[in-house]
């Protein structure tokens, strides 16, 4: 494949397209529009099922369905639509079926607007659905990142069985830039050992959330918790940038941690010793990178797009062991390279005027 | 004459749509005569072991244990969209939901509309009790007006409530449905009518015409504190004149599917 200029949108289709998705269900909503448009035509062009819902709780139920047939199945939303889905979220995680969501993240509460947010931070990795579960949220930063984690999205979500986000927001969504899409990954049948296909010369598959006896309930959600805890343990994926010596490093994901390269570059072309930090899977969140680079630096910075979300589990990582102080414009403002370069540079003062760490 | 002269002939036996495991429904219920309907269908249609059923929120939660088919449990109300989901990716797939009337005309409406209007190829059986009976006895939208519930203690109120909704001759109103029929199951003639209804709505999924829904006017003698012979006969006497049995929706093709 060659390079060409995509929008977010239409590559983070196009993407799902090229990783095998045989269904989508969706519903209109600004900012990810344009990737329910292009499902609209690709897929039957393709012979594969795409259909407009009536609703986001709908679709998030459709795609319980084909999932539950054992196809890599998906839907694409915004803010207020994901909040509809919560629902099938939970049954799919507790029903261990394998799907991808697309969040193009909007500003918010309620109605909010259609700005780039990244306030469903808490949203997709503390609270989606009720019920004792943790989905895996992979944050790309760029059209192209976009495109290579969706691929990783759909292996994730087969190989545990488990819901997985792909976090974009309505600045990546809408953005254009050169990419390269992979090849067309045949369809393959898979999980044929639990999915519903019909009982052809087999006992009957059942898929159900419900345990109404609380033993069964607690071990059914000890098992999924183990499940949970290998994912935490080696799925942690990040980046990062001039760290290797760097006192004050600058965390942030997708969008916001992109700005913040900036930010970060000229900061060292003036001197300080700064660095970057951006985590590539929101949850498992890659803790134990952090916690390593809070022994090193004297100081963290969290800079993104909501008023301080990501801030817990940076905070949790390092420990206590250093400050963590934070940077965000939310309600649909992207910040500025220049403001995140003010608030390293007034942090990095500061730390200078104090004791050097031992 | 020698015990082994006498020749016996199977007249009535389990369907192998229906697994040999015992329900968990009242005494008196016709959820266990709509089960084995629609299990006798799906044996004399030969298509058992090509069927999944999808279960609602409700007293028949469990149908998954009870038809002997492939089958999932959808979220409250969203069984038609599942359906949808499954469908889609396996068309050769019959696919089926079994729903109740909380679950379907109250928290699903969305969901059973918007499948009926895109004329999905599923069939859906719908159960009308009047009432929600797992959660022990609280008016439906399908409660009758003066009927006495936990949550419409003195009588069901239409000045507070409105009215009940009439969901047949709802989804027989919408282009895309193509069998819609409501059916009873308070005695034996009546009974032998719904079957004939299940098997030309699962006929119409077969024959890829679209959406079949069949309404049972069914009892809850447990919530309705009646008798079972005593609920039966409040179906007759209460149910049937605000749901009028018959056939609301019959497109062409069906027509012509039901005469053969």
């Amino acid at each position: 494949m060659a390079v060409e200029l995509m929008k977010g949108n239409v590559a983070l289709a196009e993407a799902a397209i090229c990783a095998g998705v045989q269904a989508y269900f969706g519903y209109p909503i600004t900012p990810q529009t344009e990737l329910l448009e292009h499902m609209a035509k690709r897929m039957p062009e393709l012979g594969r099922a795409f259909v407009q819902a009536e609703s986001e709780v709908a679709a998030i139920n459709m795609v319980y369905g084909a999932a539950c047939a054992g196809v890599r199945a998906m839907t694409s939303s915004s803010s207020p639509g994901i909040s509809l889905m919560q629902e099938g979220f939970s049954y799919i995680a507790a029903s261990e079926v394998p799907c991808v969501v697309v969040d193009v993240m909007r500003g918010g509460p309620g109605l909010g607007n259609i700005q780039p947010s990244q306030s469903d931070y808490f949203q997709l990795t503390r609270s989606a659905g009720h019920g004792d579960y943790h989905a895996i949220a992979l944050a790309p930063a760029s059209v192209q990142e976009a495109i290579d984690l969706m691929g990783l999205a759909f292996d994730l979500a087969d190989k545990y069985r488990h819901l997985v986000f792909v976090v974009a927001d309505g600045l990546i969504g809408q953005m254009m830039e050169p990419a390269e899409l992979p090849p067309m990954q045949p369809i393959t049948r898979r999980h044929d050992d639990w999915a519903l296909t019909g009982a052809d010369g087999r006992a009957p598959h059942v898929i159900t959330s419900l345990q109404l006896n609380a033993p069964d309930l607690e071990a059914l959600n000890q098992r999924l918790q183990a499940k949970l805890r290998i994912i935490h343990d080696t799925e942690q994926r990040s980046t990062e940038m001039l760290t290797d010596d760097a006192q004050l490093v600058v965390v942030g994901f997708g969008t916001a941690g992109r700005i913040a390269q900036t930010a970060v570059q000229q900061a060292r072309r003036e001197g300080m010793k700064v660095g970057l930090f951006r985590p590539i899977t929101l949850w498992p969140f890659p803790e134990k990178r952090l916690s390593a680079l809070a022994d090193q630096v004297s100081a963290f910075l969290v800079v993104e797009m909501n008023t301080g979300q990501m801030i817990e589990d940076v905070r949790l990582a390092a420990g206590g062991q250093v400050p963590v102080t934070f940077y965000g414009r939310t309600g649909g403002v992207v910040p500025v390279p220049e403001e995140i370069y003010d608030a390293i540079r007034d942090l990095y003062r500061k730390l200078q005027s104090r004791p050097a760490r031992e | 004459m020698t015990i082994s002269a006498v020749e016996e002939k199977v007249v009535y036996q389990r369907p192998e749509s229906l697994s040999d495991v015992p329900t968990h429904y009242c005494p008196g219920c016709t959820h266990g005569i709509a089960h084995r309907l629609v299990a006798e269908v799906l044996d004399e249609l030969g298509v058992r072991e090509r069927t999944i059923g999808i279960a609602p929120v409700g007293c028949s939660v469990f149908a998954y244990k009870y038809f002997n088919v492939d089958s999932a449990v959808a979220a409250h109300g969203r069984a038609p969209a599942m359906a949808t989901g499954i469908k889609r990716v396996l068309p050769d797939r019959v696919v089926f939901t079994y729903q109740g009337d909380g679950d379907l005309a109250a928290i699903g409406l969305a969901e059973i509309v918007h499948a009926a209007t895109r004329g999905e190829n599923i069939t859906t059986i719908f159960i009308n009790n009047a009432i929600y009976g797992m959660t022990g006895g609280q008016m439906a939208p399908t409660t009758l007006p003066g009927q006495h519930t936990t949550s419409s203690p003195g009588g069901r109120d239409i000045e507070i409530t409105g009215f009940p909704v009439r969901m047949a001759e709802l989804l027989a109103g919408l282009t895309g449905t193509a069998y819609v029929a409501r059916r009873s199951l308070h005695n034996v003639k009546e009974i032998n009518r719904a079957k004939k209804a299940i098997r030309t709505a699962f006929e119409t999924q077969l024959a890829g015409l679209g959406f079949a829904m069949v309404e049972l006017l069914s009892s809850c003698p447990t919530n309705w504190h009646l008798s079972p012979p005593e609920a039966l006969q409040w179906i007759e006497d209460y149910m049937v004149p605000y749901y009028p049995l018959g056939d609301y929706k019959v497109i062409e093709p069906v027509q012509d599917l039901m005469k053969r």
